[in-house]
Parts: structure tokens; sequence; C-alpha cells
């Protein structure tokens, strides 16, 4: 039987320049329950889908506050994301520390960068299995980030992470463009809609999402990220519901046909991959 | 804080080789700052002492840090040329992340805070007081900030503050005349008012100073320059007249 | 020849009064260095959690870096319980703090006032190495001493020798309190030198906290 020969070990190149350890952690984030992030000029949302591993359990949490000003949402292996967001914590604790301000979004974002980044360059390391959205707000507004396992890091309007996440990709890509003049509201319902998109026809309730908020309200002050009770998702839904049955509604049915795997191609890491595809970390 | 001492500074506690500050050697006088319709104005003599010999006539103690604040520093001068290389490397790197954030008055003056107390905790201080001034765009609009750190980290804000000698004698006329709406002309011709009162009666300042203001523009420091005296107040042509037990 | 000293006492009185559902916690807000006023408007309290507030005089310096410290604790713990502390876990953790810098001790007095996990008034007094204790009511700093006989001699708390042991908050409404607090400040600032300019008093009550700053002498 065929053995990949470059995949025993995080700091051995394959041939055709890919790391096959930190794609491995990569493939990680695509296993995890989906999250979505979105953002206007001075709101971020963060949405998770909620999946119980059986029956008897309840869910993981996927969501954390991080600070007053940021938090993050996670997909992957959650025991990792935990030690990540502990680490995100502290970091905007010291910052507030020495300079009484809050650590900017961007700066957090590449400190989770650099953090991950070593242990794609360390022989005795094992990369981090879960993919982070952080999302927050400093003095040039709201912003949202996407941090991978491989130490790459990308700012975004909106993006989806984690299973079936292309369907919820796919419905913010038809409407990111206006998500800058978006109010709090309309974001957190345009989550919600791209968390249904990953459901794969479960029905959407609060109990199977957490939904989560940060921005600047207009009088200057911060509205401090927080998770928003079930109670007011639930309504959220349920005129969500009730506006749909109205029109008949553009809203899109493909979700089924625009799922993981039509992308990158890199879940069975096959060596003999043509050589011009991309590598997943680029993405 | 007076500055004291010809003496060479004797590592004591320290052990092996190791020296710490006991006790200044080149002084910088009072600054003194405020805040004014548009921003925060700065000023101090252009004088360093050793001891009480005048050793440094043309010393630059009002610096600008980063793109918002002001720093004014009074007390040794190496310790605050020193602390002008923190801040350059802070504000340096700050520059660097080229992500639209950048460091305000409020939050230099909370490091700056953070250095002098952590050194006194090492019993290693920088001899200095600091007043560090500035204006910034916040949310709620233009916010300005004026504060103050001394050699062991005791730190406040205020509207107006002074350093050394001008804790006394500027101090009592900034509270009584002092106004959160003067203009530049007003705020210049009452920082003139107190640094003419030092120079009189500040034995180690001199006749050359040098003001600078910070608003949302960015920050100008003046080009030193002298302020008319008059010595010819009758109480200074022969001031032990009349005093009892005198000849 | 000066030499250099690693504290300098800035002065100030803090005073922490509390009632069956309410706990007022008052400093004066002078920042005094010798004969110097520093600054008229400086506040010496510092809200840890949603229940619990500190007052703190001594060394400013020591004050804030002790503040921010149980502040940053503070945080750590709610990230890891998802709730705020509770006070007498503050006190607890107050103490340990200065006793942890027993042989280079923050030269801070504080007074650390709140609602317990019942609601009720709390008052937790202490010195500077970590040493407290849980009481009805306290005054701490330079005016502490003109302020604490007029305390005693109006809240007449219980003898903690009685038992079983009595309930120490005091007995008076929470505007007789505020109104007690104004006075005794009003008094300590007519002799202490070091305190003066104006009073800040937080309210904790079941509805949240309240602020208020009242004028004093400014001489």
């Amino acid at each position: 039987m065929f053995r990949n020969q470059y995949d025993t070990d995080v700091t051995t190149w394959s041939p055709a320049g890919r790391l096959f350890q930190v794609e491995y952690a990569m493939e990680a984030v695509k296993q995890g329950s989906a999250c979505v992030g979105l953002r206007s000029a001075t709101h971020a949302v963060l949405a998770a889908a909620n999946k119980s591993a059986n029956e008897l359990s309840s869910h993981q949490r996927k969501v954390f506050r991080v600070a007053d000003h940021a938090g993050v949402a996670l997909a992957g292996l959650t025991a990792d994301g935990r030690v990540l967001s502990r680490f995100l914590r502290s970091e905007c604790i010291n910052h507030a520390f020495v300079y009484d301000a809050p650590l900017p979004v961007s700066r957090l974002a590449l400190r989770l960068a650099d953090k991950a980044q070593v242990c794609t360059q360390r022989s005795w390391k094992r990369p981090y299995g879960v993919g982070l959205l952080v999302a927050g707000l400093d003095e040039s507004g709201a912003h949202l980030y996407y941090n991978c396992p491989s130490g790459n890091y990308f700012e975004y309007q909106a993006f989806a992470i984690g299973s079936r996440s292309q369907a919820a990709k796919t419905y913010l890509e038809r409407r990111f463009e206006k998500f800058n003049d978006y109010t709090p509201d309309q974001l957190i319902r345009d989550a919600l809609s791209a968390i249904k998109e990953t459901l794969q026809g479960e029905k959407l309730t609060s109990s199977n999402c957490t939904i989560s908020i940060v921005g600047r309200k207009d009088d200057g002050t911060v509205e401090p990220f927080s998770v928003i009770d079930a109670k007011r998702i639930q309504e959220i839904i349920d005129s969500m519901e009730a506006a749909d049955e109205v029109p008949p509604a553009d809203a899109p049915a493909e979700s089924s046909s625009m799922q993981e795997g039509d992308d990158t191609g890199a879940a069975g890491a096959d060596p003999a991959a043509p050589a011009d595809a991309p590598a997943p970390m680029d993405i | 804080m007076d500055a004291c001492g010809t003496q060479a500074a004797a590592a004591a506690a320290g052990g092996e080789g190791t020296q710490r500050t006991l006790y200044p050697y080149v002084t910088g006088n009072s600054v003194i700052a405020m805040k004014y319709k548009d921003g925060v104005i700065m000023a101090c003599d252009t004088g360093a002492s050793y001891g009480s010999t005048l050793r440094y006539k043309s010393v630059e103690r009002i610096k600008a840090v980063g793109k918002h604040s002001l720093i004014g520093g009074s007390g040794e001068f190496s310790d605050f040329q020193e602390i002008l290389r923190y801040l350059d490397e802070l504000t340096l790197s700050d520059h660097m992340w080229d992500d639209g954030n950048s460091l305000g008055p409020k939050e230099i003056h909370a490091y700056l805070t953070r250095v002098m107390y952590n050194r006194r905790n090492k019993f290693d201080p920088l001899w200095n007081s600091l007043v560090l001034g500035g204006v910034k765009k916040g949310p709620k609009g233009d916010e300005k900030y004026l504060g103050m750190v001394n050699m062991i980290g005791t730190h406040f804000e205020d509207n107006h503050l002074a350093t050394g000698f001008g804790n006394h004698m500027a101090i009592p006329i900034l509270r009584a005349e002092w106004r959160e709406d003067m203009t530049f002309e007003e705020a210049i011709k009452l920082i003139e008012k107190c640094l003419l009162v030092l120079l009189y009666r500040d034995r180690s300042s001199i006749n050359k100073f040098q003001i600078a203001k910070i608003t949302t523009e960015g920050s100008t420091i003046y080009p030193p320059y002298a302020l008319k005296t008059n010595w010819g107040f009758s109480a200074f042509e022969n001031p032990s007249k009349g005093a009892v037990g005198t000849w | 020849m000066a030499r250099f000293d690693p504290y300098e006492n800035n002065g100030g009185t803090c005073v922490a009064v509390a009632g069956a559902d309410y706990c007022v916690v008052a400093a004066d807000t002078r920042l005094s260095v010798g004969y110097s006023i520093l600054s008229r408007a400086h506040s010496k309290i510092a809200h840890l959690a949603d229940k619990c507030v500190l007052a703190s005089s001594g060394f400013q310096g020591d004050i804030k870096a002790l503040q921010k410290n149980l502040t940053a604790k503070e945080l750590v713990y709610e990230h890891n319980h998802n709730k705020k502390m509770s006070c007498p876990a503050m006190a607890q953790l107050l103490s340990n703090t200065l006793y942890y810098k027993r042989f280079f001790p923050y030269y801070a007095f504080n007074v650390l006032g709140g609602l317990d996990s019942e609601g009720k008034g709390c008052v937790f007094t202490y010195d500077a190495v970590g040493s407290y204790e849980r009481t009805g009511y306290s005054a701490q700093g330079t005016g502490a001493t003109l302020m604490m006989p007029v305390l005693d001699n109006q809240l007449k708390s219980p003898s903690p020798l009685l038992l079983p042991a009595r309930d120490a908050v005091t007995p008076l409404s929470e505007s007789e309190a505020v109104d007690l607090v104004k006075d005794v400040f009003a008094s300590a600032t007519e002799r202490d030198i070091y305190t003066g300019d104006s009073v800040e008093i937080v309210v904790i009550n079941s509805s949240g906290t309240h602020r208020e700053c009242i004028e004093l002498r400014k001489d």
C-alpha cells in the first residue's frame, strides 16, 4: 500500500512544497461544526452551530469572550481553542495593564497567528487543530479575522469555517457588499441565516446556535462582547420564519449541493495531487 | 527633588559591581503645562544644572512622542534621554504595525507610569518628573490629555500641571487664572507669567525658554526665546534694607 | 543629602459603612505630598466588580498598582468562572495580594465595601500587609483617627465579644448613612490637612452602584 513519506513530521517539506501535517491540522478545522462571522463598520457578530457529540451530551462551547472589545468563535479541536482563547485573554489583560487601553484587534490576531506559526516550524510540536474567527472593535472600527492552524490569518467582511461552511460562505458572498451599513439586528439575522445554511435541513432553534455581538454604539461607547441570550435569539428566529412565509423568498435552496471537499481537495493528502493545485494553506 | 552631590555614586545593595542611581547629577528644572481650547501647551527653560552649577544652557527638555503627544521632563537629564529612547522604540514599533491604531497620550502616560514604577520597585529609579500632554481623536470627539508621573510612580491627570519648583510657584497662578476655553494667545500669556515668576524666584532657572503646543493638527516645538525681565523693582535693589538683624 | 525613598504618603481618607441592604464607600479626592497639593480631583476608589468597591489611601503609585492587579485578577476569575467575583472573595484576594508583598509592602490602606452573596452590606478593613477583618463600618487613611471615634459613637456596633456573634451592619437607613459620611468628611477636613477638596461617595445596593461627589473645604 502506498504511504505518504512526507507527512510524519511537521517540519518536513513534500517535493511539491507542502507541509502535510499542517494541512491535516486544517482538515481538523473542517470537521468541527460551523462558525460564521460578519461585520458592519461598527459591529461584528459571531455565530456558531452547536452540535452535541451524542444524544446524551450537551454541546461544547464554541464562542469565547476574550475581553470587552473582542471575542472568538472556533471550529476544530475545541480543546486547542480553549488554550488559544486563554492565551488571547491574557494578552488582552496584559496590554490593558500596561497601556490602560484595549489591545487592537489586528494585533490580537497577529499574536495568535505568530503562536500558531511556531508550531509549524518545530519538530517536537503539533499545529493547533483549530480555526478561529476573531471579532472585535478598535479605533478603526469593527474587524473580523480568520486565523488558521498554518499561522496564516486574513481579514474578512464575512466568513464561515467548519463543516458545511461552504453553504454559509455562498450565502454571505451573495450579500456581503451591503454588510458595512448593516444595523446590529441585520447582522444577527444574516448570521442566523448563514448558520441555518450549514445545518443541512435541520431546524434552526436557539438551542442549536450561539450568537454573540460586539460593537460601538452611536454615542461612542463600547457595547461589550456578549453572547445574546437564547430567548432573544428565538424571538429573532421566529420573526424571520414568519417573514419567510409571506413572500416566495429568494432565499437559497442549494445548500446541499455546495458542500465541503469541492474546493481544495486536500482531504486525502494525496501526494500525487496535481502540483499546480493550490495548497490549502493559501486559502 | 533637589540636585546635590559631586561624589561618585557607589554601588550599595546591588552587590557585584552594579550601580544604581543614588542621587541625580545633571538636573533640569520645572516643566509647566496646561490644557487650552485646541489642545495642550507646555513650557520649560533650556538649562540643566550640575549640582548648583549651571552646566548646560541649551538643552531641549520638551519632545514630541508619536503623533499625538508631547513629553516634558525635569530631573536627571541622562535618565530623561534614556526615557526618550524607550519612547522612540515604543512609538516606532507602534507605527510599524500600520493598522490604523496608534498610541495616544493616555496610553503613553500609562506606559511611562509602569516604567517609572517598575524601576522604583527595583530600587533603580529613573530620577525624573515627567509631564505628558496631548490630544487625540476619540469616538467621542477630540480628547485632550494632560498627566504627570514622578520617579517613584505617583501619577495623576489634571487640567494644569507643574513639576519641581513650578509646583510651588506656578500652580497657584494657574489655579487662579486658568480656564478651559483659553485661546492660544491667552495660554501663552499665562504660561509666560508663570515662567517669569520662576525665573525671578528659582535660582537655577535661566532666561531661555521653550514653548510647545500640541493640537489635533500635530505638535509644534517653538525655538527658544528670552523673556523681557525687569530687575529694577525697589525690593530687588537693596533687598536687606530695613530687614531686622542685618546691616 | 537626599537619598532615594521608594515611598511617599499622598494622604487621603477612605470610609465605608454597611447597612442591611446597602453599602456606602467614600474617599476624598485630594492628592498631596508634604505641604503641596498635587491634585484636587484624584479618585481613590476602584470598582473591582459589580458589587465590590475598593477605596485606598497611602502611596498613590502602590495604590494604582494594587488596584490594577486586583482588576486583572478579577478578569481572570470572570473568565474562569463565568461570573463576577463576590465581595468576600475579593476581600480574601486583597489580603493575599497585600501579604504577598509582606517584606516590600504596598503602602496602601484599604477599605473594601460591597454586598455579600446574600445581598447584605459588608465592609472589610485592612492594614498595609494584609491582615483584615469584616466589620460594619470603617475608616482608613490620614483622617481615620478623626473619623473613627465619631463613627463608633454614631453607629454603636455590637461588641465583637458578644456570643453568639451579632450582625455588624449598622441600623441606619441608606440616606442616613450617606449623610453621616458627608458629615464625618466635612469634619475631618477641618483638622486634617491631607483630607479635603471633595468627597466621592459610592452607594452599592440591589439596584446597582450610584456615585456622587460633594465639595469639601479646599484649604
